[in-house]
């Protein structure tokens, strides 16, 4: 059995939903990005403490209909690509956060 | 500004979110700018509690860009507590700060709270310039120093300098510095009037001659000949467009809690201590007014070859005494580029021919006091040039300065 994989929100993240996305601006490189409804749903529910297949299990299979061995597949996809931004932060621990706010939604 | 943010911007201006705030924490400073538009008193801040309050209020109506400014911000005993509260609300957040406060540790502590970029003003490359502008001894290297510091940390810094008579001299000196020093660099051509509109300030601006210069330099203009080229006729889609951001996706809050559309635009729209954010930012009739202006209303503008390129502020232009009228400011940059004179300036110059001989009288007697404290820093030529005296006048009165 694979190990459980963790995500965090990096503290030094700029996040604010505008309509349906999430505008993201990684800090180091004023780099912007927009986050679609999925990655929107990750990003809010990455505590650091929630598994990644948990959040996909109870946030996204149920919001979206799709299978949660796809799901899964691309929700870590997905995280991965995001960690490379700079915008989450995987661990196969549970993830202590400096911030822990979740951002702002309207 | 990147495709990604301005296609942001145009949806924050379809959902009427306020994108973009610059909030500054006090009018106090360290440094007493030649040029500055601030009193620097203080007439009653918002409290830490107040600030705190108003962050939360701003991230729910979904303020994403937050510009804490001042006066100078490390003035704040409480600006590392507000600062931490910015990030908790996930700000993207840009200071502007003189920095001279800045030292190693308040670098790092930038840095760990993931501040955007840090915005310091610097006038010179040369401390007798510099420290002559800011009138605080030692600012110079206190802000070079600082600047280093945030460097090392790996932070974005921009160096932001004011083209005014007394560094005319220095705007190339000052971008070596910058690069040296790894910061971008930022040149404003534009002294502003006070925010009380006390107008005496303008002495400072640099004149047409210096602009027309500038504006051809292709180490400022990345293409002259366009910068510089005649402007198309102004079409129906330039008679609709907006002015600027001001109002529509950005605002402006003091550090009394006025609410304004800019930091330049002082027309008091609310204050956040009386009301909350976002009902000022959606209800305010003066706001709305703001938001209804389009270049087919404006005076002159309409009519004026520059509609469809002008740099037009708004701001500027209530601070002259219209917000629907001309900015005299920006109608002389585009004089300087384009050679061609804008309707206002047709009009003042048809103005200046009426006038009786004692108001020439008045512009004479103002030559003395514009350059006299400064021949020794930017050389006569350009004194008399800033001071827009034209070379016929050079009388006696001038030469004798």
């Amino acid at each position: 059995m694979s190990k459980k994989l963790y995500v965090a929100r990096s503290p030094r993240i700029a996040a604010r939903m505008l309509g349906e996305e999430m505008l993201v601006m990684a800090g180091q490189g004023s780099t912007l990005f927009t986050l679609n409804p999925t990655a929107t749903i990750l990003w809010q529910a990455a505590d650091g403490v929630t598994p990644l297949d948990q959040i996909v299990e109870s946030r996204i299979c149920s919001e979206f209909e799709v299978q949660p061995e796809e799901a899964i597949r691309d929700a870590e996809a997905l995280a991965a690509d995001l960690a490379k931004h700079g915008i989450l932060l995987l661990s196969q621990e549970p993830i202590a956060q400096v911030n822990s706010s979740a951002p702002v939604t309207r | 500004m990147s495709a990604l943010l301005q296609e942001m911007s145009e949806r924050a201006l379809r959902l009427g979110v306020p994108l973009s705030v610059q909030l500054d924490l006090t009018y106090r400073c360290n440094e007493q700018c030649v040029h500055c538009y601030l009193d620097h008193d203080d007439h009653g801040e918002m409290t830490t509690a107040e600030i705190k309050h108003l962050l939360k209020e701003m991230a729910e109506a979904g303020v994403f860009i937050l510009t804490l400014s001042g006066g100078e911000i490390f003035l704040r005993k409480d600006f590392f507590e507000i600062l931490e509260c910015a990030r908790a609300l996930t700000f993207c957040i840009k200071l502007k700060t003189n920095a001279v406060m800045i030292r190693e540790a308040q670098a790092a502590r930038l840095r760990d709270l993931g501040v955007e970029s840090i915005q310091v003003s610097i006038y010179s490359h040369r401390p007798e310039v510099h420290d002559a502008i800011t009138k605080l001894p030692g600012s110079l290297r206190r802000s070079m120093n600082a600047i280093r510091f945030l460097k090392s940390q790996g932070l974005k810094v921009i160096m932001a300098n004011v083209l005014m008579t007394e560094n005319l001299q220095d705007i190339h000196g000052a971008r070596a510095l910058a690069e040296e020093l790894g910061a971008e660099y930022t040149l404003d051509p534009t002294v502003t009037p006070m925010m009380d509109g006390d107008r005496s300030i303008l002495k400072l601006n640099a004149g047409e001659g210096v602009l027309h210069n500038l504006f051809r330099d292709e180490s400022f203009v990345s293409d002259a000949d366009e910068f510089c080229a005649t402007p198309p006729a102004p079409n129906e889609e330039s008679m609709a467009s907006l002015p600027c951001s001001a109002g529509h996706t950005a605002c402006y809050v003091s550090p009394y809690g006025e609410f304004y559309p800019c930091v330049q635009f002082p027309l008091s729209c609310g204050n956040v201590r009386q009301q909350r954010f976002i009902d000022i930012w959606r209800n305010s009739e003066r706001l709305q007014e703001v938001r209804s202006i389009r270049l087919r209303d404006l005076s002159g503008c309409s009519s004026c070859a520059h509609g469809s390129t002008c740099s037009r502020c708004p701001g500027l232009a209530f601070l002259e005494g219209n917000m629907r009228g001309p900015s005299t400011a920006d109608c002389e940059k585009s004089f300087a580029r384009t050679g061609i004179p804008s309707v206002n300036l047709l009009a003042k110059k048809e103005l200046a021919k009426t006038m009786p001989a004692p108001a020439r009288l008045i512009q004479i007697q103002l030559v003395p006091a514009v350059t006299g404290s400064r021949l020794s820093s930017v050389g006569a030529p350009q004194a008399l040039a800033a001071a827009n005296v034209e070379p016929a006048n050079l009388t006696s009165e001038a030469l004798a300065l």
